[in-house]
């Protein structure tokens, strides 16, 4: 496969992640507002605009339908949705003959909603219905993804893409959200706690399962291992890990290098961090820590993977 | 027909004007002809908004598939689906034989002339067409002298454009033998049209055009080097900003093989390599959609970025095989195109069966008094131009502009020819909710490699505009399905 289309397949696959992810997280921050509790809403978008990594960007103008409107259709904007959709919709289209129709087709469709003249309106009459249908658009991309496409090389990766932008937001999330975690107040009433925490599964679309694992008994320290350690929620950090770790070892198998040395021993560390530790462990150590460590660890994944099968030098391949 | 048809088929078409130009659906005295009584009595038959209907589902269809064009200088992201036209245009079996039969003997006589001037131009030193003409093109390269090229196929993938004039007789306008484009969008209409006429479509028996990626992989592969049974073929492409990107995408997809882009490209010892994921692989067959300008800068213009360097150098030692060969647009020369019939008459000893267009060439004193004398009724164009750039279109144009065309044509008169304004055929278009004739060419796409292979269709370009003559999608034009009957 050339290594442009890899290239681009990946962050095609990276930008719809993160949309998907920046849409998730509004919404549920929207949905909190909702029962302010002891938190402002000033605080809220900050930790919000801290999770998505772009805390600098988007001042607080106390009018949440508005910031709302910006983080969703600003394509000026790094952060925003539509930023993310026209990065995934632009790469897509440098590589339309490696993708299927149906693909295309889908997420063209995606691209043309979010441009359509229309969308702000129906934006400001029902967010909550526009922020559905971007997600909708979002899975309906993935689920073709996987069935119209061949599961070859570049199929993996989409798939590198897809779980080194989830494992990296996750990570980046938990991180930001930590602090509020433990810090209970407590003279507030249980019910905002509760909101909270389920909130914060809800970001990451894992409320449901984690019921299945733990019951509706919610807690901190629970949310914390469902997120990093469960091997079988895709949303969970260690599952996203496993997949990476599959995903290049599928590379090679589909006809791509033998990943370096260097790069499997990246992913070995962090897969076993996460296979063998426990969460009363990473409490008692330093969980910020911990959750920092894994975002270094992506990044190094991300550069490895540039190094050796996108940017790599004509010297060094002319003479192997 | 039964009465009730009638009135409903002259509603659709009521004041459909007719005069001298050739009507491809209705005989002078306003019969429909024979082969176009079937489809203008289906449409007629369509409750009244469902022809509008269905051109709304074409439409998205066309959307949703990506098939579209960026429209520059208005807001980011502004996209245009590529104009079309929902009514098929027909062509008899009759018809297309003598086409098909007309465009096989040019494109050969087009190959052994390109074969000739670039080896040991007999046909300079015949006298039949000038030295001067051939070497004062602009198109002409002068690296490809004494170049063995494989197969001696320099024409691989050909776009000719006719005309019908009012005899009913179908004239060869230009011949495009460089990068013609267009063919993606003679098989989106089709299958677009399959979708939107279903019944139609089956009752006319229509010869089919699908197989078009499948004959010109085909074509590549029979051009690989020697010695590479299994060849990695790859479709270069100017990348994503040309305006044929849609189509440089979907034939890559459609054969199966990698599209590169220049920077995707290294050579190495005269051995042209592509960076993959495992490393560089060995590219074998370039279908090339970029111009020879800028394929390789240590050979053509050293500003581009868009090629590859030493390319050229890998070509000559024929390590890669680059199709169109490089300098073939010596042969789609405007000038050069008068002597087309002598070239047929000189190397195939028979008689054009397609003919040209009367070309005046300005080189010569008294044609170009001729044409100085006779602006407003003529149409001028630049020799090495295409996509309808750098013409002048007599009956349409302006005192100044023609002054300023005169001016031009002194200063230097074997940059351009003349040609009379022709009448050339028309075709009915759905425009709004009716029937309007508008002026239609065609283009068939002909494929060169163990033999000439032509499938059966072509692009129709339409004048989309009323009264227009110009049919080049830069210039306002739009397309339609084309059928060519059983």
């Amino acid at each position: 496969m050339l290594s442009r289309v890899a290239d681009s397949l990946y962050w095609m696959s990276r930008y719809l992640e993160r949309a998907e992810n920046t849409v998730r997280q509004l919404d549920v921050t929207m949905s909190l507002m909702l029962d302010p509790g002891g938190t402002s809403a000033e605080t809220r978008w900050k930790r919000l605009a801290a999770s998505l990594g772009k805390a600098t960007d988007l001042d607080w103008n106390g009018d949440m339908d508005a910031m709302a409107r910006i983080l969703v259709f600003d394509n000026l904007n790094p952060a925003s949705v539509t930023f993310c959709v026209n990065g995934a919709r632009e790469n897509a289209r440098q590589v339309r003959e490696e993708i299927s129709s149906e693909q295309w087709q889908r997420l063209n469709r995606l691209f043309h909603q979010m441009h359509s003249p229309h969308a702000q309106s129906q934006f400001s009459a029902n967010i909550n219905d526009s922020l559905t249908a971007v997600i909708d658009g979002i899975h309906l991309f993935k689920g073709v993804s996987d069935t119209t496409m061949i599961h070859g090389q570049g199929w993996q990766f989409i798939r590198l893409g897809r779980y080194l932008e989830r494992a990296y937001a996750t990570a980046t999330m938990l991180e930001v959200y930590q602090p509020f975690l433990f810090n209970k107040d407590e003279g507030e009433n249980y019910g905002y706690q509760y909101l909270e925490l389920v909130g914060l599964l809800r970001c990451c679309t894992s409320f449901e399962a984690y019921c299945q694992v733990y019951t509706a008994d919610v807690t901190a320290d629970r949310i914390l291992e469902f997120l990093l350690l469960n091997r079988d929620f895709p949303h969970a950090i260690r599952y996203c890990v496993d997949g990476i770790r599959h995903a290049i070892e599928s590379v090679q198998r589909t006809g791509g290098r033998r990943p370096p040395d260097e790069l499997t021993a990246v992913i070995g560390r962090l897969h076993a961090m996460l296979g063998y530790s426990t969460i009363n462990e990473i409490l008692a150590d330093d969980a910020a820590g911990f959750l920092h460590l894994i975002r270094e660890q992506c990044m190094r994944i991300h550069e490895l993977i540039y190094r050796y099968y996108v940017h790599y030098s004509i010297q060094s391949a002319l003479a192997s | 027909m039964s009465a009730g048809h009638q009135v409903e088929v002259d509603s659709l078409f009521g004041d459909y004007p007719l005069d001298q130009a050739f009507d491809e659906m209705r005989l002078p005295n306003g019969e429909l002809r024979p082969h176009y009584r079937a489809l203008a009595e289906s449409l007629a038959s369509l409750p009244p908004d469902e022809l509008q209907r269905r051109k709304q589902s074409a439409d998205l269809s066309f959307l949703t598939q990506g098939i579209t064009f960026t429209v520059y200088g208005r807001d980011e992201g502004t996209e245009r689906i590529f104009p079309y036209d929902l009514l098929p245009r027909l062509i008899t079996a009759q018809e297309w034989d003598r086409i098909e039969r007309g465009l096989t003997q040019r494109i050969t006589a087009l190959n052994l002339f390109l074969r000739d001037v670039y080896s040991d131009a007999k046909i300079l030193a015949d006298r039949v067409i000038p030295r001067e003409l051939v070497y004062s093109c602009k198109h002409y390269r002068r690296q490809m002298r004494g170049l063995q090229v494989p197969r001696n196929v320099y024409i691989a993938v050909v776009g000719s454009d006719l005309l019908r004039l009012n005899t009913g007789e179908f004239v060869v306008l230009e011949d495009n033998l460089r990068v013609p484009s267009g063919v993606s969008y003679m098989l989106t209409n089709r299958r677009v049209m399959k979708r939107t006429f279903p019944q139609l479509f089956t009752s006319y028996g229509v010869r089919p055009i699908e197989h078009y990626p499948q004959l010109l992989l085909a074509t590549l592969r029979s051009l690989a080097p020697e010695g590479r049974p299994e060849p990695n073929i790859v479709l270069l492409t100017p990348g994503v900003f040309n305006s044929a990107y849609f189509e440089h995408t979907y034939l890559a997809r459609q054969m199966g093989i990698d599209l590169v882009e220049g920077r995707d490209l290294v050579t190495h010892d005269n051995i042209v390599y592509m960076r993959t994921t495992d490393g560089l692989k060995r590219v074998d067959v370039i279908y090339r959609r970029v111009d020879d300008d800028f394929s390789d800068p240590l050979i053509f213009r050293s500003d581009s970025a868009l090629g590859c360097a030493g390319l050229f150098n890998a070509y000559r030692a024929g390590n890669v095989t680059v199709t169109n060969a490089f300098g073939t647009g010596l042969a789609d020369d405007k000038a050069v195109y008068a002597y087309v019939p002598r070239m047929i008459r000189y190397y195939l000893n028979e008689d054009p069966i397609l003919p040209n267009v009367e070309t005046f060439l300005l080189s010569e004193d008294k044609e170009r008094q001729h044409v100085l004398a006779n602006l407003d009724k003529l149409v001028v164009k630049a020799v090495g131009e295409s996509g309808g750039y750098g013409m002048l279109i007599g009956p349409h144009s302006t005192a100044a502009k023609r002054e300023e065309f005169a001016r031009h044509i002194v200063a230097n008169p074997r940059n351009y020819i003349a040609q009379p304004t022709l009448d050339f055929s028309r075709a009915p278009c759905l425009i709004n909710d009716h029937m309007e004739p508008r002026h239609v060419d065609l283009r068939p796409y002909i494929l060169f490699g163990d033999k000439v292979n032509i499938v059966p269709g072509g692009l129709t370009r339409v004048a989309l505009e009323k009264g227009s003559l110009v049919v080049n999608s830069s210039q306002g034009g739009g397309s339609k399905d084309t059928w060519i009957l059983e």
